[in-house]
């Protein structure tokens, strides 16, 4: 039942995927501007540059160009950056860890002071924690993720210098570590020292990426929250003398959980969008920074290798959420 | 009239919102007038001065950036960019996104359902991640800035207009004006339209926000205007660059950035309040 759900939804995500590749392939070649020109030294031959195009493939028909790409990106191989000089697959592989990290915390991050927000304003409905709520979540949400980062770079790494403001880790410390992440395998090998200099890193991005979303997620939380606990059965278990803590904990808060979900899934996406810039601002070295290095430099397998890497990233958190839907309302496992 | 405007006078998110737009429209007409010193002059004798009050000759009330060039005059000359991209970028999103939802909402059947399907898939997309892609593909500079903010951006104004004109279009006025013999063409642009309009209203000051964020972020990233020009995402980048050694480069750029946006929120927020009938 499951994993017919999951395979339906995997098939039909490959026409999608299709699409986004054919089109940023024809559009990128189509624009006007020699994706090689970079790299062509001063005073270098019309052959040079007829052999420069030839390594690229970029000599053949935009069709054939394609066919090529994608059969090639089938086995896992988007070519050579033409920036880096490195194999586009072994870069995102280095650095897409990093985002996936990043997105993890934030989101987490979002989740978890979104939930404290709206259970605080539903606990205190109508009185001054409700006012407080309600201030906090607008002003978290008329500031954009970008001035936030800024914020904060500013105020906790210059005036009040407590945290790192660039970088994945304290690039003058040796890391130990196999994998690319950082966080997930210091915490699971114990090695707290990294665990935490690796988090001190990444917390003012986290956050910054985090402000808008837990505002969001305090807002529509608290009035399906505030419905819930109009409804029969919770004023029954207020009747029978539960608190009322305990209650919006206890029995509201999974009904309530629904509409948060679905919104919270459409903004994940939205994160993972705005690690581009946060990235850039905290010169965190993970896909978005790379795209934005690509798209400087006019970097064509470098910028079909990430698009591709961020079309498959927003397929997967759909998926998940489709399947968390499932989980939390029973009409959907069952219909 | 001159009842509604005491009324709007009254909201204080109006009135502050108001005069921070106002303050930056200024700034941006009378850059020549009120910036001390030439944006691009470089003075390579005084770089990363810190702010000085001393109001002397030579003073740099904001300090200076890496060239020696007056950080205030380049904020005040920055905003000529800030408000250009707000007006055109904003005024063009608002036809197109108003026009298309004016389009889908009044005559429905199938132009809707293909309105509607774009705008649910343009919006499915990060926006920022989007305008860098977009700029990539039509190169850098303050016209691809202004494109890719209304190819973006065009779905905040369809959707809601769409929604707006749907309700409109149910009402009885509309049945009085097919009774009296107007053809949907007349109703569309003399009836339904001027009662869109304070709504397309309230979203252009929003959407003017939005532009500038857009542009300073593009900017910031290198994609927009060429990094002499005066603009405040590419002091912000520079600024980013210095922080330990000049925190007020990036401060006073972030700033005004900020104000800027809030400006343009509070003013939007504010006469949605007083131009929806059932919030007030």
């Amino acid at each position: 039942m499951l994993a017919c759900r999951v395979f339906a939804r995997a098939a039909q995500a490959v026409p999608t995927l299709l699409g986004v590749a054919v089109l940023v392939f024809v559009l990128l070649r189509v624009v006007p501007g020699d994706p090689v020109a970079m790299m062509i030294p001063p005073g270098a031959s019309a052959e040079d540059v007829l052999r420069l195009h030839a390594l690229y493939g970029l000599d053949r028909s935009i069709a054939a160009q394609f066919v090529l790409w994608a059969g090639q990106a089938m086995r896992g191989d988007f070519g050579i950056s033409i920036s880096l000089r490195q194999d586009v697959s072994g870069l995102i592989a280095s650095r897409l860890p990093a985002t996936l990290e990043l997105v993890l915390l934030a989101a987490a991050i979002a989740i978890a002071l979104g939930t404290a927000l709206a259970v605080f304003g539903t606990r205190h409905a109508g009185g001054g924690g409700e006012a407080a709520v309600d201030a906090v979540s607008g002003v978290a949400l008329a500031v954009p993720d970008f001035i936030w980062g800024l914020g904060f770079i500013v105020l906790f790494g210059v005036v009040w210098p407590v945290l790192p403001i660039s970088g994945r880790a304290d690039p003058t410390h040796t890391l130990g570590l196999t994998s690319h992440f950082y966080l997930i395998e210091a915490l699971l090998r114990l090695r707290l020292g990294v665990a935490r200099d690796v988090l001190a890193h990444m917390l003012m991005p986290a956050v910054a990426l985090a402000l808008p979303l837990a505002a969001m997620i305090a807002r529509v939380l608290k009035s399906s929250l505030a419905e819930q606990m109009g409804q029969d059965y919770a004023l029954l278990a207020r009747v029978k003398g539960f608190s009322r803590s305990r209650v919006i904990v206890r029995e509201a808060l999974r009904n309530a959980a629904i509409p948060t979900v679905s919104l919270t899934g459409v903004q994940v996406t939205f994160l993972v969008g705005g690690t581009v810039l946060i990235e850039r601002i905290f010169s965190y070295p993970g896909i978005g920074n790379l795209a934005i290095e690509a798209v400087i430099n006019r970097d064509l397998p470098l910028i079909q290798g990430l698009i591709l890497t961020f079309a498959v990233l927003f397929i997967l958190i759909n998926l998940a959420l489709d399947l968390s839907y499932a989980a939390l309302d029973p009409r959907l496992r069952h219909g | 009239m001159a009842e509604a405007g005491r009324r709007l006078l009254r909201n204080w998110r109006v009135v502050l919102g108001g005069a921070l737009v106002l303050a930056v429209l200024l700034a941006a007409l009378l850059a020549p007038v009120l910036a001390p010193y030439d944006p691009l002059d470089q003075d390579l004798s005084a770089q990363l001065a810190p702010p000085d009050w001393h109001f002397g000759a030579d003073a740099h009330a904001l300090g200076t950036d890496s060239l020696g060039r007056d950080v205030l005059s380049r904020l005040i000359w920055g905003s000529r960019i800030a408000v250009t991209v707000a007006v055109v970028a904003g005024v063009l999103t608002a036809l197109l996104g108003t026009a298309l939802g004016l389009l889908a909402g009044f005559f429905g059947g199938r132009a809707d359902a293909l309105i509607s399907r774009l705008v649910d898939i343009w919006s499915s997309f990060p926006p920022v991640l989007l305008a860098i892609i977009l700029v990539a593909l039509l190169g850098t500079g303050l016209r691809s800035v202004i494109v890719a903010i209304v190819v973006i951006d065009w779905t905040r104004f369809c959707r809601v207009v769409r929604a707006e004109t749907l309700k409109q279009r149910r009402m009885d006025y509309i049945d009085a004006a097919v009774a009296a013999g107007l053809g949907p063409r007349a109703i569309l642009w003399r009836e339904v339209l001027p009662n869109i309009l304070p709504l397309a209203l309230v979203l252009l000051t929003l959407e003017a926000g939005i532009a500038v964020v857009v542009e300073a972020i593009l900017s910031f990233v290198g994609l927009s205007i060429s990094s002499d020009a005066p603009s405040w995402g590419g002091m912000i980048a520079e600024g980013r660059g210095v922080v330990h050694e000049a925190p007020w480069l990036l401060s006073c750029a972030m700033l005004v950035l900020l104000a800027t946006v809030l400006g343009f929120n509070l003013l939007g927020d504010g006469l949605k309040a007083e131009l929806d009938p059932v919030l007030r």
